[in-house]
């Protein structure tokens, strides 16, 4: 909690910031399993031991975005250590299908907690609720469900995008874009405006932000001046990139995965024996 | 005193639900994706409103309102709040009616099971805008996720534990939708339970709790499986060629 403090009154920020912050703060200190903790002291050393004998989260997909990128957004944000395996095989994912380790017979797979967790959904609801980023009741989930349904539809239209033809990259590149400033960012602006206050829900630090801030840099990766008429979204980016979790995970060496690349379609296609034209929305 | 306060006597006036307290219930006269929502609330034996969606005009109307966070349908008033984003929906009500598990983990099943049916129910729900050349397909790959990746999951769970309910010995959410969704498949696929015991008793055990049983019983709010008209009526509200 002191290393907390000082961290606050070491950093310029204003009230809301500092409880935000806290609150993140405090999610780390009451979780156990704070990856990010090798920094922080944790007051809660028996417990702690628990669960690093219990193992980190551990993320099993492919080398790339895709459906686990949310996942690997959220645990870093949380401060959690993870480990990953890679798909990159068809009899790798044989042999996990074969294991009964995937409930549907997909990924994303976590195991987390003993479980072994499928639908990224599900995973993201329990490492928000586990970690405090899920608000503090449930209407302020309610807030937060329909603000990260609204920005998993956005990023929706970007997770197909990698395995369309080029012609119908131009046609969605443009589908997303104007998705994103007729439909999407203007919700989120007027949320920003209307309570004025540095996160989206409740004036903490919750899961809907660290999704938008995810959508808002995939589609600046399509249109790079795409918040040019959102100054709301521009300071929100700002402030949330500079939170130290999820400022390191934006740096070089993080297990943020790169923008999709032929190779990566290649995998995914090769892995999930997936050949079938995929059509722009 | 009742019949003072009803819309009828101030005709200007939009229903609100506020007045009646119900949650209210903006869609199209037919399931699509508000039918989950009309189960939950049923099996919790919640009363709702209805409030259909039938022209174009309407659905702008309401788009322009401002009533829409993202220009959709499905939306619920409930509790002071317009809830759009059908997870987000469903999510609050089983939370607000107990029936979201007692714990972290109970909840983490009952949203893998929940995500594994929806996307079950997402086949189902996208079958009556197939065109008619790939209807036997479609049809074809329904029978065969359901028989072959879903139903199995929900029969070995239900054998594993011996129990009446999928998760933590109690009705959930998860039971109501694993329910709505052998239904579903089986005004497609009349037989597809052939192979699933455990499910046979399953739906018949869930189909006889009350407030269950009422909703599946005519002159409730369930809405009939979607013809041809209901497909040309979704066509023309939201523009699909």
């Amino acid at each position: 909690m002191q290393i907390t403090a000082a961290l606050l009154a070491a950093v310029p920020l204003g009230t809301a910031w500092r409880a935000g912050w806290a609150r993140l703060g405090s999610a780390q200190f009451s979780s156990p399993q704070a990856g990010g903790g090798r920094h922080f002291v944790s007051s809660r050393c028996g417990n702690r031991k628990s669960e690093v004998m219990a193992g980190k989260p551990k993320l099993y997909y492919f080398d790339g975005r895709g459906k686990m990128e949310s996942i690997r957004w959220l645990l870093a944000a949380a401060g959690v250590e993870f480990e990953e395996e890679f798909l990159e095989t068809r009899e790798q994912y044989e042999k996990l299908l074969q294991s009964g380790s995937l409930l549907f017979q997909q990924v994303p797979l976590v195991e987390i907690d003993g479980m072994k967790m499928v639908q990224t959904r599900a995973i993201l609801n329990y490492i928000a609720a586990k970690y405090n980023l899920y608000g503090k009741d449930l209407k302020e989930r309610a807030l937060i469900d329909m603000y990260v349904g609204g920005t998993e539809d956005l990023m929706g239209f970007i997770l197909m995008f990698p395995f369309l033809s080029a012609e119908d990259k131009e046609k969605q590149r443009v589908f997303i874009v104007q998705k994103a400033t007729s439909r999407y960012f203007p919700v989120y602006e007027k949320v920003l405006k209307d309570h004025g206050q540095d996160f989206l829900v409740g004036n903490s630090f919750s899961w809907a932000d660290v999704h938008l801030l995810e959508a808002i840099l995939m589609v600046e990766e399509k249109k790079s001046d795409v918040l040019s008429s959102f100054p709301q979204l521009q300071a929100f980016k700002r402030r949330i990139s500079s939170i130290p979790t999820i400022k390191k995970f934006l740096e070089p060496g993080s297990q943020r995965k790169p923008v999709p690349d032929d190779k990566y379609v290649e995998t995914v296609r090769k892995v999930l024996r997936m050949y079938y034209d995929i059509k722009a929305n | 005193m009742r019949y003072l306060f009803s819309a009828s006597y101030f005709p200007g006036i939009q229903k609100l639900s506020s007045m009646s307290g119900k949650p209210r219930l903006t869609y199209i006269n037919g399931r699509g994706r508000m039918e989950p929502v009309r189960w939950l609330l049923a099996a919790a034996g919640v009363e709702f409103e209805e409030n259909f969606v039938e022209t174009k005009e309407q659905l702008e109307k309401l788009i322009k309102g401002g009533d829409l966070l993202f220009q959709q349908v499905p939306m619920v008033e409930i509790d002071g709040m317009k809830m759009v984003q059908t997870r987000a929906i469903l999510s609050y009500i089983a939370g607000k009616y107990n029936l979201y598990g007692k714990d972290l983990k109970e909840r983490a099943l009952i949203d893998m099971y929940v995500e594994g049916i929806t996307d079950l129910m997402q086949m189902v729900m996208m079958f009556p805008f197939t065109p008619a050349e790939a209807k036997a397909k479609n049809l074809a790959s329904i029978e065969e996720k359901a028989t072959k990746r879903y139903f199995p999951v929900f029969e070995k769970i239900l054998k594993q534990h011996g129990q009446d309910f999928l998760v933590g010995n109690r009705l959930s959410w998860a039971d109501v939708q694993l329910l709505e969704a052998i239904l579903a498949v089986e005004e497609k696929v009349p037989a597809v339970l052939s192979g699933f015991p455990q499910l046979q008793a399953f739906k018949t055990k869930m189909s006889n709790v009350p407030t269950i049983k009422k909703f599946l019983q005519p002159g409730s709010a369930r809405k009939p499986p979607p013809d041809e008209n209901y497909v040309a009526l979704v066509m023309s509200i939201f523009n699909l060629s």
